[in-house]
């Protein structure tokens, strides 16, 4: 029960991140007194501001704290290399409560009484949703990395974007031809009843159909739910893969009843590592997953030709081999979406730079130096691999790994090419009025 | 699969579920039938029951059967003593009052999720269950954990059953329940029966999730669902009533079952929701029991 | 007679010197107050409808989400879907809460004390279901966002700061003096007495289910337009606020601030919202190190609240000071 404290403990440096933002964040809280009328005049050696929008409580906590680890690491890393523009950065961060609500009033504070440069950070698709409308009006660049459709789809606005992860309607139909190829071809969709897994069912049979694939069954779970097994003889006996999403804390018992269901000889298993983030894999009840498959946004584990970029980042955000915090071996990292939080800290330095960022008023600027942004090159600063921006739909396009449970840890067994989940835009945030 | 072998794994479920929920809902209804207030931390309770049964099933070496032993020992004391500390020093200065009762538990509420969020963490963790046995039947597998769910919540209820009907705390409960100013005249600590009943409740929610941990997984937030299930129970079963308590949690884990065969999943709820509470507007003082007041 | 008349006079002064209060503090509240109190105003009419109901009539309901979410949903998908302009989807959303709340009233008051508490929970949940049901049109969780050039008044454009600010204390005020209005009249009356003692109220010759009806609706209705306004002049909609937090938030609101006072139900929506977002201020700037959020300090806070002011803040106040607080 106790030792939860340190796991918050920055991972390398005996120093927590909170007492690195200790100064910062009571000077913010001074300067952002109600009736204390401020002016910005952006002086070359102020900091640059970053609103972090944190899952601190809510469903979203046990993402939110890993997010915010990575952010810290980043901003340290990115400060050490002389800050943005030759200014530091400060990160101010806000719980949302994993409410859309709060998040439309988080975006807000940042705006209007932290003064932000940008808001950022961003995870459940919802929070990102209800956010939107405000970082519109306010005009605040609002950099997300929620794997949502959302931003993509075109539905919100010219402020939204999503450049240091992919989306769902991408990394779908980039695993699609692989299972059909390589695991199964009769396949049975397990999925939350609700936007983000209809997501999933609406968008990934196209290419998986294409390369030989047939959907068999689709099996939609309501959200309210907490006990699986009634659902299961909806999956059709002929199925040789269940595909499987499921986003909370249910998803152990839903494995574990999936394997009392089948035992031994059931259908083949593809799953999307979503739900099992911050889960250890080798926990009791997950044994009936040895074998099977799953997509990840970056490996867990470290694998054998891991390069050096990959090796550091670890390093910076302190994870072992296993994918789990280097303080707690029991405390377990959402490794395949955190390090978009890494990755889209550097890609707003890069945009800032780009554009001659000064403050608040350049906002616009900032957002059209974003636009202009074509492609993030691997390395250091973008450790999971290349990525292609789209700026018609505010996306960053990337690779997909696959991997297998084996031994009691997950091995990359392929790597899909950013082409695989390619799609035209379907929108253009461009042409939209600033 | 077979409509026969699919009715008779929706029944087994929803079977698992009503153990499940008249095991939750147990405690509520005391506090809640003997009390009267609406304790909207009840489902905290539980959920410090599930967290707790992880602690101690992690500390505990050996096998699993030993930690989870051990859990269904201390979780629920812990608990009952956390309840009883809450209601001495809140409930009680407010004189149970059920306005004031609804803010010092929602109070309550936030306060244990800080706790749990504190010092266990925001992550899902499972306990392992004491034996491990899969059933096999002809057409799938099953726990056979799950299924002694069932009996181990048949045997908390008939020990209730006999603690309120056979025993002096019983007739004191009951008394009080029934009429708590007339107890008072006869004699009965009211103000005592009141604390033992809240820590006894909150006890018997920490041993509801202890069985049940093995089966879903502690986390900081699982005290919602459970919460607003039991109170459904609780007074479509009728306010003081066990064998109601029982009937209705076997009415919705069974429609709940059921139904989902036959509709889409989320229509499904959607009908199980308006079936039971159709239920209680065509009879509103539940199925059994008096009137609720 | 004119002791009633000498109380509404001090009463409408008290009132009208509020919505001056309100009126002024645009012009000093620092930018990100300002937006805030329009959200909050907004909200306090809902808190206002639902204690129409709890605080007035005595019939606790944890459904209210759903007759918010009529109205978030009447308007939010009518503009989205139809594109109808902001005056009609108000109107849409306020017809879904009639529609809503007089279909509920009349099945859930068949009930009575905790079995009507239940009812109206699971009614609520039944609304909640519906939005993750028809995804289709309603994106379920994840929800919509309306664009802000649909998002105009006339020549109005509600985005814009001072113009939503006055939108909503306009909304706010008309609810204000309509329940003042409601709980003065006749009407009112005899919701209070529904409330101290039905059966006697019965007896003397009042139809009390078409009383607590009339309630109902009336509750509905101004949560509906809460709702409504609330997609329009903040552009997003989506199931969480049909959740049941949404239903137990107005009844803490109402709580916090005092039931049965006119002005509770917006220093509680007030009072919560800065509890919060004091909580997380003090936090990040006193006690970055310690491992807390707000859940704590708040919920700390609405135990000792309680402690002191029983009744809530106004209801306390009433019973101590100030005894013709309506």
């Amino acid at each position: 029960m106790t030792g939860k404290r340190t796991s918050l403990l920055l991972p390398n440096k005996n120093l927590t991140r909170r007492t690195a933002l200790k100064g910062m964040g009571a000077a913010a809280g001074l300067m952002a007194a109600p009736g204390f009328v401020r002016y910005s005049q952006a002086q070359s050696s102020e900091p640059i501001r970053i609103g972090f929008q944190a899952h601190r409580t809510g469903i979203g906590a046990a993402y939110g704290r890993w997010y915010e680890r990575v952010t810290t690491a980043a901003a340290q890393a990115i400060n050490d290399a002389g800050g943005i523009n030759g200014r530091p950065l400060e990160i101010v961060t806000e719980d949302d409560g994993t409410d859309p609500k709060r998040g439309a009033e988080v975006v807000e504070k940042f705006a209007n009484q932290h003064k932000t440069d940008v808001v950022f950070g961003t995870l459940f698709s919802h929070v990102v949703v209800g956010s939107a409308p405000a970082a519109g009006e306010l005009k605040m660049p609002y950099y997300v990395v929620s794997e949502g459709y959302h931003v993509a789809s075109g539905s919100l606005n010219r402020y939204v974007f999503q450049p240091g992860i992919t989306d769902v309607k991408a990394q779908v139909r980039a695993v699609g031809p692989w299972i059909a190829e390589n695991v199964g071809k009769k396949i049975t969709l397990v999925y939350p009843d609700y936007a983000f897994g209809h997501d999933h069912r609406d968008k990934f049979p196209e290419r998986f159909e294409a390369a030989g694939g047939t959907v068999v069954g689709l099996v939609p779970i309501p959200p309210t739910e907490t006990s699986f097994t009634r659902y299961f003889p909806q999956i059709p006996s002929d199925t040789e893969v269940i595909y499987h999403v499921m986003v909370g804390p249910g998803v152990l018992t839903f494995v574990k009843e999936l394997g009392e269901f089948y035992g031994s000889s059931g259908p083949k298993l593809f799953g999307f590592i979503d739900s099992l983030e911050a889960v250890d894999i080798n926990s009791p009840g997950l044994e009936f997953l040895d074998g099977s498959y799953f997509w990840e946004g970056m490996p867990r584990y470290l694998q054998p030709d891991a390069s050096d970029a990959v090796k550091a980042y670890r390093a910076a955000v302190g994870i072992d081999d296993n994918g789990a915090s280097v303080n707690d071996p029991k405390d377990v990292s959402t490794s395949a979406h955190m390090f978009g939080c890494w990755e889209t800290l550097y890609i707003i330095k890069e945009a800032m730079e780009a554009a001659g960022y000064q403050g608040p008023a350049d906002r616009a600027k900032l957002v059209e130096a974003t636009e202009a942004l074509t492609e993030f090159p691997e390395g250091p600063e973008h450790p999971q691999g290349l990525k292609v921006f789209s700026p018609m739909i505010h996306q960053s396009f990337g690779q997909q790994y696959i991997s297998q449970v084996s031994g009691g840890k997950l091995n990359v067994v392929h790597t899909t090419s950013i082409e695989d989940g390619m799609y035209e835009p379907e929108a253009d945030y461009t042409s939209m009025p600033l | 699969m077979a409509f026969g072998p699919y009715l008779f794994l929706a029944t087994l479920e929803g079977l698992v579920m009503a153990a499940v929920l008249a095991l939750t809902a147990l405690g509520l209804s005391l506090v809640f039938g003997v009390m009267r207030v609406v304790n909207v931390a009840h489902g905290e309770f539980f959920m410090l029951g599930a967290v707790l049964a992880w602690a101690v099933a992690t500390t505990v070496s050996g096998h699993p059967a030993l930690g989870f032993l051990a859990a269904l020992v201390v979780s629920p004391l812990i608990v009952g003593a956390v309840a009883l500390v809450s209601e001495r020093l809140v409930l009680r200065r407010v004189n149970y009052n059920p306005e004031a009762t609804i803010v010092a538990t929602i109070g309550i509420l936030y306060i244990l999720q800080q706790l749990a969020l504190t010092f266990y963490g925001p992550e899902a963790r499972p306990v392992v269950a004491p034996f491990d046995y899969r059933i096999r039947f002809p057409w799938f597998g099953y726990s056979a954990y799950k299924l002694s769910i069932v009996a181990a919540s048949a045997l908390v209820l008939a020990a209730t059953w006999f603690l309120l009907a056979r025993t002096r705390i019983g007739l004191v409960m009951r008394a009080t329940q029934f009429d708590a100013e007339t107890a008072t005249a006869f004699g009965i600590p009211v103000d005592r029966v009141y604390a033992g009943v809240f820590a006894f409740g909150a006890m018997l929610a920490a041993v509801a999730a202890v069985l049940i941990v093995p089966i879903q997984q502690a986390h900081y937030l699982m005290g919602h669902d459970p919460l607003l299930l039991s109170f459904i129970v609780v007074i479509i079963g009728g306010l003081g009533s066990l064998r109601g308590t029982i009937v209705a949690a076997l009415l919705i884990g069974l429609s709940d079952g059921i139904i989902s065969v036959f509709f889409s999943p989320t229509l499904a709820k959607i009908i199980a929701t308006m079936a039971v509470a159709l239920v209680l507007v065509f009879r509103p003082q539940g199925l059994f029991g008096v009137a609720a007041r | 007679m004119n002791a009633f008349a000498a109380i509404d006079r001090r009463a409408l002064a008290l009132h009208l010197a509020v919505i001056a209060v309100l009126f002024v503090l645009q012009f000093v509240l620092p930018a990100y107050h300002h937006g805030i109190m329009a959200r909050i105003l907004v909200l306090a009419v809902f808190a206002m409808g639902y204690n129409l109901l709890f605080g007035y009539t005595g019939l606790l309901s944890l459904g209210h989400a759903m007759f918010f979410s009529a109205g978030l949903y009447g308007a939010g998908l009518s503009v989205y879907h139809l594109d109808w302009s902001v005056p009609a989807a108000f109107g849409a959303g306020l017809a879904g809460g009639l529609v809503l709340s007089a279909a509920v009233g009349f099945l859930a008051l068949r009930t009575t004390g905790v079995a009507f508490l239940i009812v109206t929970m699971m009614f609520g949940q039944v609304a909640y279901l519906f939005t993750l049901y028809f995804t289709d049109w309603t994106r379920g969780e994840e929800g919509l966002t309306l664009p802000q050039a649909a998002r105009v008044l006339g020549p109005l454009d509600l985005t814009d700061p001072t113009t939503r600010y006055f939108a909503a204390l306009v909304l706010f005020t008309i609810a204000l003096f309509v329940t003042l209005a409601l709980v003065r009249a006749p009407f009112g009356r005899v919701l209070v007495a529904i409330r101290e003692n039905e059966e006697r109220t019965r007896m003397l010759g009042y139809d009390t289910f078409r009383n607590k009806l009339g309630a109902t609706i009336a509750s509905g209705v101004i949560c509906a337009a809460s709702g409504a306004a609330y997609v329009l002049l903040f552009g997003y909609f989506g199931s969480s606020f049909a959740a049941v937090q949404y239903s137990i938030l107005p009844l803490l609101w109402v709580l916090v601030g005092g039931a049965a006072t006119t002005l509770g139900p917006l220093l509680g929506t007030i009072l919560m919202f800065y509890l919060v977002d004091l909580s997380n201020d003090l936090l990040n700037s006193r006690f970055p190190d310690w491992d807390v959020s707000y859940l704590g300090i708040v919920g700390v806070a609405l135990v000792l609240l309680i402690l002191f002011f029983p009744k809530g803040l106004l209801g306390s106040v009433r019973d101590r000071w100030v005894r013709w607080l309506p």
